[in-house]
C-alpha cells in the first residue's frame, strides 16, 4: 500500500498518533520512576543539611557528601531537633526538612497565610548549630542552599546549589573555593542583621576580614552573586527574631 | 577496517576533520560557546550529544518513510525532546549525581542545531545503520572541538584542568603565578570562546587547501 504522506488527513492523523505515543511513553516513564526520584531528592536534602554543618567527607578541594547509605543514621545522630517556626512560635516536627520552600514562599504572598519556616538544630562536638534553608533566584533559574550558624550567629558553614547557572561561572557557587569563604563570616552587626554579600572589587581576596559582611564574588557571575546575596539577606532575616529569642 | 566498509568508515572519520560540524558546517556553535568555560562541562556535553544524536538519528531514520514532509521538523523536535527527557528521568532515578551535572545541558541538547541538522540532512535519506554511524561521527567531531576549546579556556582562564590546579595557586602565588603570571579572566567569557574557535578554524583551513573556497 503506497502511502500518500503529503495529504492533510495523513498529516493530522500522524501528528495525533505521534503525540499520543510519545505522551504515553513519557507519562509512563515519569510515573514509574517518580518514587525513586523523590527518594533521591530526600536523601540529597539530608546530605545538604549535614554538609552545611560540616558533616561531610570533604577532601582537598572537592565537595563530598556523607555516603548515601549512611545518611539516615548520621542525620538522626547530628540533627537533634527539627523545628517549624510560625511567627515567634516553634513546633518540633521531624518532617520539617521536607517543607517545600518554593511553595511556602508562593503561599506567603497571601497576607493571611502564616509562613512555616523550617529550622534544623544540629549538635556536633558539643557545639550547637542552627541550620537555615534559603532559596532565591540566580541568573537563569532557582538557587538554594543551607546556612549553618553557631550560637553567636556566626556562619559555620554553607551549602549552595542551583538549577541551571552558567557552567564555569555561576555554577561555581557550589564549589569549595566559594562556599568555604563563608566560614566564620559575621552576619550581625551587634544587634542589627546585615547578612553577607558576594562583593566585586573586594579588597580582601584571601578573606581574612571576617567582619566585613563580604565574601569575594565569582568573576563573570555578577547576577548569580547578587541573587545569592539577596537570598541570604531575605531568607535569614526571617529567622532573626526567633534566633534572638534562643540567644536569651 | 574489517568491521566497517570503507564507505561506512568515512561516515565516522569525515566529521572529525574535513567535514567537522562545528568548524566546517558551523552547526552547534551556540553550545560550543556557552559551556566550554571548563573542560568537565565540555566532556559531559559531548557524551550527552553523542547519545542523543546516535539514538535520534536511528529513530528518525526508521520513521523516514512515514513522516509527513509538512511537519517533519516538528516530528524531529519531538523525537529529540522525548529522548532527552527519558534520559534525564532515568539518570535522576539511577544516577542522581550525574543528572545534577547534566541538568543545565538538557535544554541545550534539544536546541543543538547539529542534531536537527543531521536529522534533516542525513537520517531522513539513509538507513538506520548508516544514520547511527553518522550520528556517532558527527557527535565525535563536535566533541573534539568542544574539548579543545574547553581545554584552553579552562587552562588560560582559571589555571585549572578538570578542577585541578595545574598552574599552581593564583591566590597563594605558587607555581607559575610566582613569576608574575595571571589568569586571563576574559577567557571565561563567551567572546574568547568565539576567538578560540576562530583560531581553530584558521589553523584547520591553513593546513588543508581543499577547505578554502574560491571567491
Amino acid at each position: 500500500m503506497a502511502k500518500n504522506t503529503e495529504s492533510n488527513v495523513y498529516t493530522v492523523l500522524f501528528a495525533t498518533g505521534m503525540v499520543l505515543i510519545v505522551g504515553t511513553l513519557l507519562a509512563f516513564v515519569s510515573s514509574s520512576l517518580k518514587d525513586k526520584i523523590a527518594e533521591n531528592k530526600r536523601i540529597e536534602k539530608q546530605q545538604n543539611i549535614l554538609y552545611a554543618m560540616g558533616v561531610n567527607d570533604n577532601e582537598e578541594g572537592s565537595v563530598n557528601f556523607v555516603p548515601k547509605n549512611k545518611v539516615a543514621e548520621e542525620f538522626s545522630k547530628y540533627i537533634t531537633k527539627q523545628l517549624v517556626i510560625t511567627g515567634t512560635k516553634a513546633v518540633e516536627d521531624n518532617q520539617a526538612y521536607l517543607i517545600d520552600l518554593k511553595k511556602e514562599a508562593a503561599a506567603a504572598k497571601d497576607p493571611n497565610y502564616k509562613r512555616r519556616l523550617p529550622l534544623f538544630i544540629g549538635d556536633k562536638d558539643n557545639q550547637e548549630y542552627y541550620i537555615i534553608p534559603v532559596r532565591g533566584k540566580g541568573l537563569w533559574d532557582a538557587i538554594w542552599g543551607y546556612v549553618a550558624l553557631d550560637k553567636q550567629l556566626v556562619i559555620k558553614g554553607v551549602y549552595f546549589d542551583h538549577a541551571g547557572e552558567t557552567p564555569g561561572l555561576g555554577s561555581n557557587i557550589k564549589e569549595r573555593f566559594f562556599m568555604d569563604d563563608f566560614e566564620g563570616e559575621h552576619i550581625m552587626n551587634g544587634d542589627i542583621f546585615i547578612g553577607v554579600t558576594a562583593a566585586k572589587g573586594n579588597a580582601d581576596p584571601k578573606n581574612l576580614n571576617k567582619t566585613d559582611f563580604k565574601v569575594d564574588a565569582i568573576a563573570g557571575a555578577t547576577i548569580t552573586g547578587d541573587g545569592l546575596s539577596a537570598m541570604l539577606k531575605k531568607d535569614i532575616a526571617m529567622y532573626i527574631p526567633y534566633l534572638k529569642t534562643l540567644k536569651q | 577496517m574489517g568491521l566497517l566498509s570503507k564507505k561506512d568508515a568515512k561516515l565516522i572519520t569525515d566529521p572529525l576533520a574535513d567535514n567537522n560540524p562545528i568548524t566546517i558546517q558551523v552547526l552547534g556553535i551556540c553550545s560550543a560557546l556557552a559551556i566550554t568555560a571548563e573542560l568537565k562541562a565540555s566532556i559531559v556535553m559531548s557524551l550527552a550529544v553523542l547519545f542523543v544524536l546516535a539514538m535520534g538519528n536511528v529513530v528518525i531514520s526508521l520513521m523516514r518513510n512515514i513522516i509527513p514532509p509538512k511537519i517533519r521538523i516538528i516530528v524531529q523536535l519531538i523525537v529529540v525532546a522525548a529522548l532527552v527527557i527519558i534520559v534525564d528521568l532515568v539518570l535522576k532515578a539511577y544516577a542522581y549525581e550525574l543528572s545534577k551535572t547534566l541538568s543545565v545541558f538538557v535544554g541545550l541538547i534539544i536546541t543543538n542545531c547539529i542534531i536537527m541538522g543531521r536529522f534533516e540532512a542525513f537520517a531522513l535519506a539513509n538507513g538506520p545503520w548508516r544514520s547511527f554511524l553518522d550520528g556517532i561521527g558527527n557527535a565525535l567531531g563536535y566533541g573534539i572541538i568542544l574539548i579543545i576549546v574547553g581545554f584552553f579556556r579552562e587552562l588560560l582562564g582559571s589555571g585549572t584542568l578538570l578542577g585541578f590546579k595545574v598552574l599552581g595557586d593564583s591566590i597563594e602565588k605558587t607555581g607559575v603565578y610566582a613569576y608574575g603570571y595571571e589568569n586571563n579572566g576574559f577567557m571565561l567569557l563567551a567572546p574568547m570562546a568565539l576567538i578560540t574557535l576562530g583560531i581553530i578554524i584558521w589553523v584547520q583551513r591553513s593546513r588543508n587547501e581543499a577547505l578554502i573556497e574560491d571567491n
